[in-house]
């Protein structure tokens, strides 16, 4: 019966029902999108490798700022000692440098480090070989290229043994990494490995950046990090040292862009209401229209609650057509948008229910007074109006 | 049908008034009328337009409630009972035919039949079978599926009376009911409603100011300024 009364007005119909579809398709395309990004950067955090800590100087916060370091090689090896287990311990000193091939020149990310920056972060090589104990300890002049980096200085040709300038000092290449894509926007691709201590030289500086440590599980994250940041303060009474671990980048991350996913929901629900008010707007004018067939059906034995039920239900089935057309249309829209564009989508189950389940209570909620008005109909004076 | 006048009657009214309030202004369109109606009779409420004659008529048909005074339809006091109350009297008891047919336009004969059974919880089936049973018994049985837009205003009035007359009702409240035809479908909806009064005993009310269709009911209330002015029999008509 219902069904009916919405095909007798198809254009209407389908006119109130086009806001509940825009408001529907724009939750779970919003959603899919902001949980892509969530997920391909919790990707990215879990592709570093797993149980990291990274140890630098200072506080680490959201608009904290930077702050000198003064942690130098020595104190590399202290936290190797507190740490117990060399291989688990690395470092980085970084420096933005121009790295040159005959004309060809590019902006790389120097990373000094050493043969252990392996054993903590996951990231294959292409060709060749990483740096080693004898490239850190001699001084090495040596370099493992980014993928990206190798591509622009040498095309297709092999790098390995050739010949690169960094900063004006010449680097042979002994090793190519595979493409890994961007961190943190941090491309990683644009990396050049080089022995820290050849660094340090190159940059001239005796300090480093930040030093990571590997745990072997889950659970020694937590103590391991207190007894890193323990001993390094310690050592310097008075300052401050950080220990992240991805658990809490990942915790970080993942509430930021929770609340972006969100804020991008709440928006998209917000022309899901408006949608709302149009439903209203029509199933007034509808029963407003049929006040001659309520006045008639109450005649006929139509309580009120009849009479409520009927508008109630036309209003509910509009806007849940309207919501499996809209969960229709941001699927197949976010399939698109994550076919044709680099945004991720990742479309969840949790979007689909609660569009669904919104555009239902919609009907409800903006049915509500539209059927009361129609069930409190006088049926003497429905039945003579015109 | 004798023994049933002796019995509860169809409507029984004491009093009854009605009165409006129009922008502030109190009008009585009905001023104390009482009458009592028996099952199986022919009944023609006349009078001039503003007589109070569609007051009553409402009244009678419980779409609408006294001001004063006492109302029984079929032994039931409608002060008694709540709306809901009031829509299952209406359902159950009465039968109506008006004169703009308020036949709902997109729907089909026979769902416009079967729709007093929707309200009483019957069955498709069921409800579809008996609209049909009941739009045969008024001719129109190669119409089931035909729109009100596909029908001439005789065959409309009958579907309507096919309606009023599905759910088996004690009285059929027919409000004008030749108003919107020309005399030959008058003549032809009078027709089977004196045969519905006849054949079935079904109690049938007209409220009309022409006094052609008035004659064809057994007996006349006269209503004029909200009062009953005359109440006679005249015997031309069927019982």
């Amino acid at each position: 019966m219902a069904l009916e009364a919405l095909r007798v007005n198809r254009l209407r119909s389908a006119l109130t029902m086009f806001g509940v579809v825009i408001g529907v398709s724009a939750v779970v395309i919003l959603v899919a999108i902001g949980t892509g990004a969530k997920e391909a950067i919790e990707g990215e955090i879990a592709g570093l490798g797993s149980n990291i800590i990274l140890v630098v100087p200072g506080q680490v916060g959201l608009g904290a700022a930077p702050t000198q370091s003064r942690l130098d090689l020595n104190d590399v090896a202290y936290v190797r000692r507190v740490v117990g287990d060399p291989a688990k311990v690395t470092v980085a000193v970084n420096s933005g440098e121009s790295v040159r091939v005959g004309r060809t020149e590019v902006f790389a990310t120097i990373t000094g480090t050493d043969e252990y920056m392996p054993n903590i972060f996951e990231r294959p090589l292409r060709r060749g070989r990483y740096l080693s104990g004898t490239d850190v300890d001699t001084r090495r002049r040596v370099a493992v290229l980014g993928a990206e980096v190798g591509e622009k200085l040498f095309g297709d040709v092999d790098p390995i043994g050739r010949q690169v300038t960094i900063a004006g000092v010449r680097f042979r290449v002994i090793g190519l990494y595979e493409s890994v894509g961007a961190t943190f926007g941090v491309a990683r691709d644009q990396e050049v490995h080089i022995p820290v201590t050849t660094a340090q030289r190159l940059i001239g500086l005796s300090r480093i950046n930040g030093i990571a440590v590997g745990a072997s599980g889950p659970d020694e994250i937590e103590p391991l990090r207190q007894r890193v940041v323990d001993g390094l303060s310690g050592r310097y009474p008075g300052e401050r040292f950080s220990a992240v671990t991805q658990t809490q980048l990942l915790g970080t991350i993942g509430s930021v862009l929770g609340m972006l996913t969100g804020v991008l929901a709440a928006i998209a629900g917000i022309s899901l209401l408006v949608g709302g008010v149009g439903v209203s707007n029509i199933m007034l004018v509808s029963v407003r229209e049929r006040t001659r067939e309520i006045g008639l059906r109450k005649a006929l034995g139509a309580r009120g609650r009849d009479v409520l039920g009927q508008f109630l239900i036309e209003a509910v089935l509009l806007t849940t057509i309207g919501g499996v057309i809209g969960i229709l249309l941001g699927v197949g829209g976010s399939l698109l948008i994550q076919a044709l564009s680099p945004v991720p989508a990742a479309i969840t189950w949790w979007s689909i229910a609660l569009a669904f389940g919104v555009s239902a209570g919609v009907g409800v909620f903006f049915g509500v007074a539209p059927a009361r008005r129609a069930a409190r109909l006088d049926p003497v004076i429905a039945l003579r109006a015109e | 049908m004798i023994f049933e006048e002796a019995g509860v009657p169809a409507f029984e009214a004491v009093n009854l008034t009605r009165s409006y309030r129009l922008e502030g202004v109190s009008v009585d369109a009905l001023r104390g009328v009482s009458l009592r109606i028996h099952h199986g009779e022919s009944v023609a409420i006349v009078g001039p337009s503003g007589s109070g004659k569609s007051t009553l008529m409402h009244l009678l048909g419980c779409l609408d409630r006294p001001t004063s005074g006492t109302l029984r339809v079929d032994g039931a006091d409608v002060s008694t009972l709540d709306d809901a109350g009031l829509a299952e009297l209406r359902n159950k008891a009465i039968g109506f035919v008006f004169q703009s047919f308020h036949l709902l336009g997109r729907t089909s004969a026979l769902d416009n039949v079967a729709l007093p059974l929707v309200y009483r919880g019957v069955g498709r089936a069921e409800r579809r079978e008996r609209a049909r049973r009941a739009l045969e018994a008024v001719g129109l049985a190669h119409r089931l599926d035909h729109r009100p837009s596909q029908m001439s205003g005789g065959e409309q009035q009958r579907v309507a009376i096919a309606r009023a007359l599905v759910g088996d009702p004690k009285v059929v409240l027919a409000d004008e009911p030749t108003g919107n035809l020309d005399s030959r479908n008058g003549q032809e909806v009078m027709g089977i409603l004196a045969d519905l009064n006849t054949a079935r005993g079904v109690a049938v009310v007209l409220v009309t100011h022409e006094r052609e269709v008035a004659e064809a009911a057994r007996r006349q209330i006269h209503v004029r300024d909200g009062l009953i002015e005359r109440d006679t029999v005249s015997g031309t008509g069927p019982r």
